[in-house]
């Protein structure tokens, strides 16, 4: 029993992290895994701090205790940095990923980051230009692949299409500007 | 001889509807009311009031007390227009 | 088989509508709402044929599902804690009435204190209502011992209820390998009821009073359904193995060949405890995990029968049964091993109540503890794992 790829999502409430979580457990289950995605349970209040989790392994997984040594936290929202344990059991090679328009340099500097590697995207800014829309959970999946691997970008991009296009069948400008969002996220993340 | 256990249909059922029939009240009876035709005006209050439907007709005419069923709660009398119903000790 | 990512309330709630009975009455309640309100959108959306019937309370909700029962229809319902608390005194009746009626059950502790998250202190008090009862460790076995309850219920004619951890499983997405429609809908097949209420050419009498001279017969012979539904509950677990190749016994046994340790569990913890079972036994430890899955009718000889040559047993309990004894399951698991010849020494553990979390690391010191009781004797009968002193 392998121990399974644990991704936490840090966010507000009302910004996705919750949905951020489901939609990427469902595209990483189509790509040929076993998921888990669940949210921090408790009372939802728009804005206040949010977790979700995800877990991802070739095999069965059995655990269902919390997530407390995940592999990745993305953070949806700058502004939590400042106030929640964003780093909390991140191990040495544990990769942070955050939504902000500063560079990686800056983010370790201004919150005194050493041993784990930061990545960051203007996943806000993306969404904007892209969507329409200040919607950073989107992109925001490109960006979780292109800094782990951790999924077949190619075979994602498929399924998350499909999805789309069932959903939004009636508006397939929306369809192109979260797919733009999404490839760009994971292009433009560094 | 009342069957035992392995004999007894599904879910405490009875196979058949309408059990109530099966169950005499009469016993049940300290007091019995007796019917006195001669005065009786059928004006079928006491029908309209038995709870136990208890009181017989014929041709929508009151005919008797079904005894099998009667309680004697007195109902029948208290409520007779004409006193043709009189309450006696049962024995 | 298409395969989807639900979350253990959808995977329930898609059993239902493949089921497809012909009435749920239910008052939906934290943590199982969805599936309520999932199944009232297949109901408007034309998905299924089923009467939906709202009603003002679970104790409504059950007396509605009696009624439809007792006319002959296919009945399942869902509810939570004080929702099956609520439902009580009428889950007795569907019991004892014979009918089979399914109840989606979402395990979430009892007020006071008001709380939302999971422990099996609902269920477990349901216990002696003469309800069967599978805990399902995670969403796949949820959805899969629901289609499997609806069939065991109207073989046996007892209701079933099947239950997920509260938010732990009920709020978690995972892969569900889902049947066809049809697969589920030729697996259990068409519902022969003992009566109908509805054959007015064959009327019935259903709940007579029923005093001294027969009550007791009605409970022997209910008593007698209760011992005969364990060979029924395997052998529908086995065909429908054969038919999706998800193979369900009385209890799962995991690593427990040659282990001595043995760790007993139901529910979501059972999953994290089997993560815990490969650590231990990377430390060295003979561990194992046994599984209840069937609480009620509780598979007492086949789990002493399991547990016969092990060394020490540690019991995990989600509640606790405030008889001074220990949790529910311990106090079964007592009853269970008291006829055997060697005496195996058991102790307890209670955890999680209220939602409190337990991970890998505290199941592994239950074992580890096991490792040094096994030597030294037992040393604290009755524990709490995950408790300020």
């Amino acid at each position: 029993m392998k121990k399974p790829f644990e991704i936490r999502w840090h966010g507000r409430g009302g910004q996705g992290a919750k949905t951020a979580a489901l939609l990427f457990g469902d595209a990483a289950m189509a790509t040929g895994k076993y998921i888990q995605a669940f949210p921090e349970y408790g009372p939802e209040r728009m804005g206040a701090p949010v977790q979700a989790f995800n877990r991802l392994s070739d095999e069965p997984i059995h655990i269902h205790s919390g997530i407390k040594k995940p592999e990745v936290v993305v953070v949806l929202d700058e502004t939590l940095m400042k106030t929640q344990p964003i780093t909390e059991g991140l191990g040495k090679d544990g990769i942070l990923l955050v939504n902000t328009k500063s560079t990686p340099g800056e983010i370790k500097a201004t919150y005194g980051l050493k041993d784990i590697k930061v990545y960051t995207v203007d996943a806000s800014g993306i969404s904007k230009e892209t969507i329409g829309k200040e919607i950073p959970n989107t992109p925001m999946l490109g960006a979780v692949i292109g800094v782990t691997n951790v999924l077949d970008f190619d075979r994602f991009m498929r399924d998350v299409t499909e999805k789309l296009k069932i959903k939004f069948r009636n508006r397939p400008q929306i369809v192109e500007g979260n797919i733009r969002s999404i490839k760009r996220a994971y292009e433009e993340v560094a | 001889m009342k069957e035992g256990w392995k004999d007894l249909p599904i879910g405490c059922t009875i196979e058949k509807g309408g059990t109530s029939r099966d169950f005499k009240t009469g016993d049940w009876r300290s007091e019995r009311p007796e019917f006195l035709k001669d005065k009786c005006n059928n004006c079928l209050l006491c029908f309209i009031y038995c709870p136990d439907d208890a009181i017989l007709m014929k041709d929508d005419k009151v005919v008797g007390i079904d005894y099998d069923y009667c309680k004697g709660c007195g109902i029948c009398e208290k409520v007779c227009t004409a006193k043709a119903i009189e309450t006696k000790p049962e024995r | 088989m298409p395969m989807k990512a639900l979350t253990g309330n959808e995977a329930m709630a898609e059993a239902m509508r493949q089921i497809n009975p012909d009435v749920v009455a239910a008052y939906p309640i934290t943590p199982a709402t969805e599936v309520v309100q999932l199944f009232a959108s297949f109901v408007a959306d034309g998905l299924v044929d089923t009467e939906f019937v709202a009603v003002e309370s679970e104790h409504s909700a059950m007396s509605a599902c009696i009624g439809a029962s007792a006319a002959g229809g296919r009945v399942i319902t869902s509810t939570s804690s004080q929702g099956l608390a609520l439902m009580h005194e009428v889950l007795y009746i569907a019991a004892a009435l014979r009918l089979p009626i399914v109840i989606c059950e979402v395990n979430r502790s009892l007020s006071a204190p008001i709380n939302i998250h999971c422990d099996h202190s609902d269920t477990m008090g349901s216990r002696e209502s003469g309800w069967m009862h599978i805990f399902a460790e995670e969403s796949q076995e949820a959805y899969d011992s629901i289609i499997q309850a609806m069939k065991i219920a109207e073989h046996v004619y007892l209701p079933m209820m099947v239950s997920t951890d509260g938010f732990i499983i009920s709020h978690c997405m995972q892969r569900i390998d889902m049947l066809r429609d049809k697969e589920v809908k030729d697996f259990i097949g068409k519902y022969k009821p003992h009566h109908s209420l509805l054959l007015t050419d064959k009327p019935y009498t259903v709940g007579p009073l029923d005093l001294q001279d027969y009550y007791f017969e009605h409970k022997r012979q209910q008593i007698e359904t209760m011992m005969n539904a364990a060979p029924v509950i395997k052998k529908v677990g086995r065909e429908f193995g054969e038919k999706f190749g998800r193979y369900y016994g009385l209890f799962e046994e995991y690593k427990m060949r040659d282990a001595d340790n043995v760790v007993i569990a139901a529910g979501s913890a059972a999953g994290t405890a089997k993560a815990a079972v490969e650590e231990a036994r990377e430390k060295g430890m003979k561990a194992g995990l046994l599984r209840i899955r069937v609480m009620r009718p509780f598979p007492h000889k086949e789990i002493a029968n399991a547990l016969k040559d092990k060394k020490i047993i540690s019991v995990l309990d989600r509640s606790d049964s405030m008889s001074t004894m220990g949790g529910p399951i311990f106090v079964e698991m007592k009853s269970a091993l008291y006829d055997i010849k060697n005496h195996l020494p058991m102790c307890n553990y209670i955890y999680g109540l209220g939602g409190r979390e337990i991970d890998v690391e505290d199941i592994i010191r239950v074992f580890k503890r096991g490792e040094v009781y096994k030597e030294k004797g037992i040393e604290k009968k009755i524990d709490f794992v995950g408790l300020r002193e």
